[in-house]
């Protein structure tokens, strides 16, 4: 497998991308910690990837996006998959507070998310096969009080990706929406955690399976696909009320 | 944002094995090899004593920092470099030894000494420069490592091998954690063939004929180690399963299809009314009479090395109370050997344990200057906290062993005193002076 990965120094990304390495695929890795990104371009070769490139830069940086994906075809004599990782929770009270900070929160999650993933659709369509597999959130499921401006970013790209997928459809392309509850990541340290916590490790193998079943959404673990459904079916005259 | 806790909000109760002694802590993490440890300390916390934490596989303090700060190393988790002709790997010190197996068996190499577990870190492995059963001619850990770096709380960083800062590599091979943060290391590791290791099982009646079978073997096999029943007695007095094995040489075997291995989870800490002498006695008593008198076999190299890593947890067993382990060495007197006198008085003291081991260590000596393996036999046994009574028997223990010169591994300590500590250790003053003096450990308050 190729992949090209965006925010691959997201815990979540490396979990994917040391699995490619044991297969021995090839990795093309973008993200905007070039120390990180070093030596996690070590690791994944000693592990078994194939070829493993890098690029460095910031991801809201629009204007290197087509660059990026030219420089991974070129690297890896083709792309198969393109993961979409980068993300930011931010702190809710101080976005509400903060209409910069608000405005780098949709910036991250959904304006880049998003534009990255249709300049790879133009690159992939031109080939008419491949894959974009982008980490939304469950997030995205229902707007809540204690973080619906990364819930409400997540839910944009989740509708952006409908319409992509929709359209990408017919030229041999798929889009692969991937859900995840609480990873034990950096982003969720500061949480306590619980039993609903997962590993990095085991949304990887389901992100890899569901790439491979030619999934469209994915919830990672399959039991939050269940709790969403709870929670999207509450009446908006109850939920309302809820301190969620 | 400053989310850091005050110090009077402990943010985690890290656990060590034996789940004894319960502590709190700050805990943070140190986020890559190259960040420096004054950055990793939340906030506020600067003066609190810090101290790494593997994987908590240590059973009683020394991986625990009561009322003070334990840095994480589950993020030093990349390798760096393995050359396929020499063997040698560089690696980051969080990595577990079973990330690091997984890896280099297929690639035909194996770690040079492993322990009981797989679930152990490379730097918990220098840390307490661990032993394996093959200490008789390999001898520890820390007799394998190349180099590696060490990080100090005054932002140094030490590049240490047997000839670079050379007194800083003994310091920190066996040191317990307190010379500071090891960062990566260097190992040899060892050619194999394939994953699988020819074992022969034999069932030893009486303790001397461990001696006698371990006499035989240690010229002959590469692992060699005893199963005890703790709790027999008299004509039967030390009865055991002994093992003895050597990696297979074949290469056309790592065709052989191994099972698939089922880990199961123990799921919750066992009430402390099935741990008592009868269970225990019918324990061993089942585990003696259920190994064969004599058996060659091929077994994959994950259960003949790491026999209880297939139940997740098995520390549970124990209750919520958590268990001592008392590992020894004495000098080697064959049957002379106070290891005789040790078991006696346990299998009457009307304490049990399920886990006996015992195995003859070899001169190969390590460069550690704390390094606790010296050449002799070493026992070990698991008990469960029984409180007061536990502790009398295990410090009658400790009077037979100091008796005979012998000493306590702090890896598996919660319990010995000061002055035993002294006794056993009298290395401690030439190791002091390279202790990081901001670095400190439950275990090493309480023996210093
Ligand atoms: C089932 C089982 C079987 C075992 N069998 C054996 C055996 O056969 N032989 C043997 O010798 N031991 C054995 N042990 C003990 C175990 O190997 C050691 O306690 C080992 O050090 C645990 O490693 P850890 O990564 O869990 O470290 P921890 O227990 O978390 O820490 C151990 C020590 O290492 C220090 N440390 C950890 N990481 C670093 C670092 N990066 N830099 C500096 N210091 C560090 C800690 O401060 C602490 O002092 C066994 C343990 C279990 C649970
Ligand atoms: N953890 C969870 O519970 C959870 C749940 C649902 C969804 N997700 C989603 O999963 C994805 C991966 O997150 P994670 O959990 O693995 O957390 P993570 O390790 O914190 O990863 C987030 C990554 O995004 C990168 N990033 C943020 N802003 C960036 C920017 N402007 N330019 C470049 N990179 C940027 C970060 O880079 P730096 O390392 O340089 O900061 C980091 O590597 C995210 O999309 C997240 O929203 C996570």
């Amino acid at each position: 497998m190729k992949m090209l990965i965006f925010g691959a120094t997201s815990a979540i990304a490396e979990a994917v991308a040391r699995k490619v390495a044991y297969d021995h695929g090839d990795l093309f890795l973008v993200g905007r910690n070039s120390e990180t990104l070093d030596l996690m371009a070590q690791d994944l070769s000693v592990r078994g990837a194939g070829r493993v490139g890098k690029a460095n830069g910031d991801l809201t940086h629009l204007e290197k996006f087509t660059e990026w994906v030219e420089s991974a075809a070129h690297f890896m004599k083709g792309i198969d998959v393109i993961l979409i990782a980068h993300g930011s929770l931010g702190e809710q009270k101080e976005l509400e507070k903060n209409s910069d900070l608000a405005f780098d929160i949709f910036n991250v999650n959904f304006i880049s998310a998003a534009l990255l993933a249709e300049t790879s659709a133009r690159y992939l369509e031109k080939g008419g096969r491949g894959v974009i597999a982008v980490i939304g959130s469950v997030a995205g499921d229902r707007g809540r009080q204690s973080n619906y401006y990364y819930g409400s970013a997540k839910a944009g790209l989740e509708c952006f990706l409908q319409g992509l997928r929709n359209r990408l459809f017919p030229l041999g392309v798929r889009v692969l929406t991937i859900k995840p509850g609480f990873v034990s990541t950096p982003m969720t340290a500061h949480l306590k955690q619980n039993f609903l916590f997962a590993k990095p490790e085991v949304v990887a193998t389901g992100i890899l399976k569901a790439i491979r079943n030619h999934k469209d959404v994915v919830y990672l673990p399959w039991f939050w696909r269940w709790i969403m459904c709870v929670i999207q079916s509450i009446p908006e005259i109850l939920f309302k009320r809820l301190k969620l | 944002m400053d989310k850091s806790p005050k110090a009077s909000h402990w943010n985690d109760s890290k656990e060590s094995w034996g789940k004894y002694p319960k502590t709190e802590a700050v805990v943070c993490s140190l986020k890559s090899r190259s960040q420096k440890i004054s950055d990793a300390i939340p906030l506020g916390q600067e003066e609190l004593s810090y101290l790494a934490y593997g994987q908590g596989r240590s059973y009683g303090d020394s991986c625990l920092n009561d009322h003070n700060l334990l840095i994480l190393t589950e993020k030093l988790n990349h390798f760096i470099e393995l050359n396929p002709e020499t063997g040698v790997i560089k690696v980051e010190a969080g990595l577990t030894l079973k990330e690091v197996l997984d890896h280099v068996v297929p690639r035909g190499w194996f770690l040079p000494v492993v322990p009981g577990t797989q679930f152990v870190t490379i730097g918990g492995a220098i840390a307490n420069d661990i032993h394996g059963k093959n200490h008789h001619v390999a001898g520890t850990f820390g007799c394998h490592i190349k180099s590696l770096e060490l990080v100090r709380s005054d932002g140094t960083q030490r590049i240490c091998s047997p000839h670079q800062n050379e007194d800083w590599f003994r310091a920190t091979i066996g040191g317990l954690g307190l010379t500071g943060i090891i960062t990566w290391a260097e190992i040899q590791l060892k050619k194999i063939a394939c994953p699988w290791i020819s074992r022969e099982t034999l069932r030893f009646h009486h303790l001397d004929q461990f001696f006698e079978y371990t006499l035989d073997s240690d010229s002959k096999f590469e692992y060699t180690v005893g199963w005890l029943d703790c709790l027999s007695q008299g004509a039967q007095l030390g009865r055991g399963v002994f093992f003895r094995g050597n990696h297979l040489l074949l290469k056309e075997a790592s065709e052989i299809k191994s099972k698939k291995e089922k880990i199961k989870t123990f799921p919750f800490n066992a009430p402390e009314f099935l741990l008592n002498r009868f269970s225990m006695k019918a324990f061993n008593s089942l585990y003696y009479h259920t190994h064969p008198s004599k058996k060659a076999e091929l077994v994959h190299y994950r259960p003949f090395f790491f026999p209880l890593d297939g139940i997740n947890h098995w520390n549970r067993l124990y209750g919520k109370r958590g268990f001592f382990q008392y590992q020894c060495v004495v000098p080697f007197e064959g049957t002379q050997s106070p290891i005789y006198r040790m078991i006696e008085t346990f299998a009457k003291s009307g304490l049990g344990s399920f886990l006996t081991v015992i195995k003859t260590f070899g001169k190969v000596s390590s460069p550690g200057i704390l390094s606790f393996p010296r050449p002799g036999v070493t026992l070990t046994l698991d008990v469960p906290n029984e409180g007061k009574k536990t502790l009398r028997v295990l410090e009658s223990l400790d009077e037979m062993v100091m008796d005979a010169g012998g000493r306590v591994y702090p890896a598996k300590d919660a319990r010995m005193s000061k002055e035993s500590f002294k006794k056993y250790f009298p290395e401690r003053v030439e190791f002091e002076k390279f202790k990081d003096p901001h670095f400190s450990s439950s275990f090493w308050r309480r023996v210093t």
